[in-house]
């Protein structure tokens, strides 16, 4: 397993080089001149000269990757074009805010997912299956702004449960901090949830006609241990994949949901940082959301060895 | 007298198709003695495995029911046990094994702790104990170094170790009695020899009465005290297997015999049963077998066969049987 898990661990190497490459060519893709674009459009031929200099844009593409890449592994990422905001600050700053809320929106998915999912393979043809089957149409078809709208409408302005936007630090109270979540995050989380029903109760509808299943029943475990340890653990791998590309659309979700729910995010800042076209930050993020990616891969290939034995030895 | 170990009287299993409940299992009945060894032998669609997993109470609940008959195991009614009790009795008073020492057991475990899981499931006991003991059971059934190797997975254990395997975990809690599907079947012909001397000799250590099914007689021969011949969801003949072997007193006996390979005679083609076994809920009227049978007559056509008591004991579903003399193997 440690063997495993290092050459995985440095399988990501040339991975991360390939994005920094394809996140700085990120500037040279922007169409017309970034010096033009960061001097202002008022802006002397002096002016933009300076600037130029200043960027090092008069230097040779592969000098100025290797400045680039140089500084992000010292975590320094640059400044903001227009607050001089270190980039790398303002991810700190709104890291923790979409952390809580994919954190939260994944845990109610799976609160929903894994009951629903085994039901589901449980009384396959039946109606809680069918019910299940049902949630998860819909759940994948709702666009998450609307069920935000909704939730907002009903559980913030009609019946004021949970509050309709704004975020609470955690150090202000974790239960305030938890009750801004709960909306936001089953915004977030139900499409989430939907698409796990779905991979789990086929998953788990397979395992349980395994022969294995069989043994385990002949020698008497009880259909609570045949189901949640042998069933589950054997179900879980094409489950944990999809665990593993949601947390991309979580990612990719929480810039609409931030900005429904007013919450200070990572999408909160991407969307203003496109706008401005403040590329420095644009990077900034685009890595970042990149390394998360990552590392969520590395803990579902991590965890391929741990459910399934013979992926180590691969 | 008190009553055999295992009791099966009358058993009548039907099965959910896409044309209602068809009869699978018509009036099946035999027994097993304490640490007796008994054969369940026919084709594939004999009932055999139908039989072995109705004894286990292992049937799919959804598309399978016991319509008529009952299963007692030392005395007690299993046929509408409740499912917890029945669970309870799985593994612990009786057991089985599988044909596919492949893919019968999980791949995401180490093989101590799936041992030690049905352990503690009836034995209760620390996690230690019950490791210890799958420990002494891997060793049992000649695993060599079995400390370490209950440590790997089951994909690190080739077919014939992974066999021993299901053997020592249906041996864990010394049921009373196990059932053994076809268990050499998938294996080399070596191995099959190993595992069919490491069941005897289980057998005779823990006093376990063994159902062996199995679709191939040489193997019965080798192995068993007594067999029960099914065809078509019937028992058509039960007899000791010596008896068996040199007076078979039902056709369908004879034709498996015949069936088997000889050594002795190598020239010519092997023999065969002509046509195949008829599919549940179209079965011909009259004996089962008379389509395929070389010595029918017309009142087999027509005429319901009942299961004959024989002068020397045990029972053949033939009209002719009291004017038949049928070959016997060499």
């Amino acid at each position: 397993m440690l063997r495993y898990t290092v050459r995985r661990v440095l399988m990501m190497v040339p991975l991360l080089v390939l994005v920094s490459l394809g996140v700085f060519a990120l500037v040279l893709m922007i169409p017309g001149d970034p010096a033009i674009t960061i001097a202002g459009e008022n802006a002397t031929e002096a002016q933009i000269d300076a600037t130029r200099e200043r960027l090092g844009l008069n230097d040779p593409v592969l000098v100025q990757y290797a400045a680039w890449a140089g500084h992000a592994l010292t975590g320094d990422l640059g400044s903001s074009l227009f607050s001089n905001e270190s980039v790398t600050g303002a991810i700190a700053g709104r890291f923790p805010v979409t952390l809580a809320l994919t954190l939260a929106a994944m845990l109610i998915a799976l609160l929903i997912a894994v009951p629903a999912g085994v039901v589901a393979a449980l009384r396959r043809g039946r109606w809680q299956d069918r019910g299940a089957t049902l949630f998860a149409s819909v759940g994948i078809s709702l666009p998450n702004f609307w069920v935000g709208i909704l939730l907002i409408m009903a559980f913030a302005l009609a019946f004021p449960i949970f509050p309709a936007v704004g975020y609470t630090p955690i150090s202000e109270g974790v239960g305030a901090w938890a009750r801004g979540l709960v909306l936001p995050g089953i915004t977030l989380g139900t499409a989430v949830a939907a698409e796990i029903t779905r991979q789990l109760r086929g998953s788990l509808t397979d395992t349980l006609q395994q022969d294995f299943i069989r043994t385990a029943r002949a020698n008497g475990l009880s259909a609570r241990a045949v189901v949640l340890r042998h069933g589950l653990k054997n179900a879980a791998v094409p489950v944990v994949t999809v665990i593993g590309f949601q947390v991309g659309f979580l990612l990719g979700g929480s810039v609409i949901v931030e900005r429904v729910f007013g919450l200070p995010g990572l999408g909160d800042l991407a969307i203003r940082a496109v706008l401005q076209r403040d590329i420095p930050m644009i990077q900034g993020i685009v890595v970042v959301a990149a390394l998360i990616v990552m590392l969520v891969n590395l803990a579902v290939d991590l965890s391929y060895g741990w459910l399934n034995p013979k992926v180590r030895q691969a | 007298m008190t009553e055999p170990l295992l009791v099966v009287e009358g058993l009548e299993v039907e099965f959910a198709t896409d044309r209602g409940w068809v009869q699978v299992l018509d009036g099946v009945s035999f027994t097993v003695g304490r640490g007796e060894t008994v054969g369940l032998v026919g084709e594939s669609g004999s009932g055999k495995t139908v039989t072995s997993l109705a004894v286990l109470g292992l049937l799919p609940a959804e598309s399978s029911r016991i319509t008529a008959g009952s299963i007692r195991l030392d005395g007690r009614e299993l046929v509408g046990l409740p499912r917890r009790r029945m669970e309870a009795l799985r593994g612990d008073e009786l057991s089985m094994i599988f044909q596919e020492p492949m893919t019968s057991l999980d791949p995401a475990f180490r093989v101590g702790d799936q041992i030690a899981e049905v352990v503690r499931r009836h034995r209760g006991g620390s996690k230690r104990a019950a490791w210890a003991r799958a420990v002494e059971v891997l060793s049992t059934v000649g695993i060599p170094h079995a400390e370490r190797r209950a440590r790997s997975y089951p994909h690190e254990f080739s077919g014939g170790m992974r066999q021993r395997v299901m053997i020592a975990m249906a041996l864990s809690c010394e049921p009373k009695l196990v059932i053994a599907d076809e268990p050499t079947t998938a294996l080399d012909v070596t191995i099959q020899a190993q595992v069919l001397d490491l069941l005897r000799a289980m057998r005779d250590e823990f006093g376990t009465a063994v159902v062996f099914v199995t679709h191939d007689l040489g193997v019965v021969a080798d192995i068993c005290d007594r067999a029960v011949v099914m065809y078509a969801g019937q028992v058509v003949e039960r007899a000791g297997v010596d008896a068996l072997y040199e007076h078979p007193r039902h056709p369908y006996t004879e034709a498996l015999l015949s069936a088997m390979p000889q050594l002795t005679a190598r020239s010519g083609r092997l023999a065969t049963i002509p046509g195949s076994t008829p599919p549940a809920g179209a079965m011909p009227p009259g004996c089962r077998f008379h389509p395929r049978c070389g010595h029918g007559v017309d009142a087999c056509r027509d005429t319901a066969v009942a299961e004959h008591p024989l002068a020397e004991g045990g029972t053949s579903r033939c009209l002719r049987v009291s004017d038949l003399a049928l070959k016997g193997s060499a």
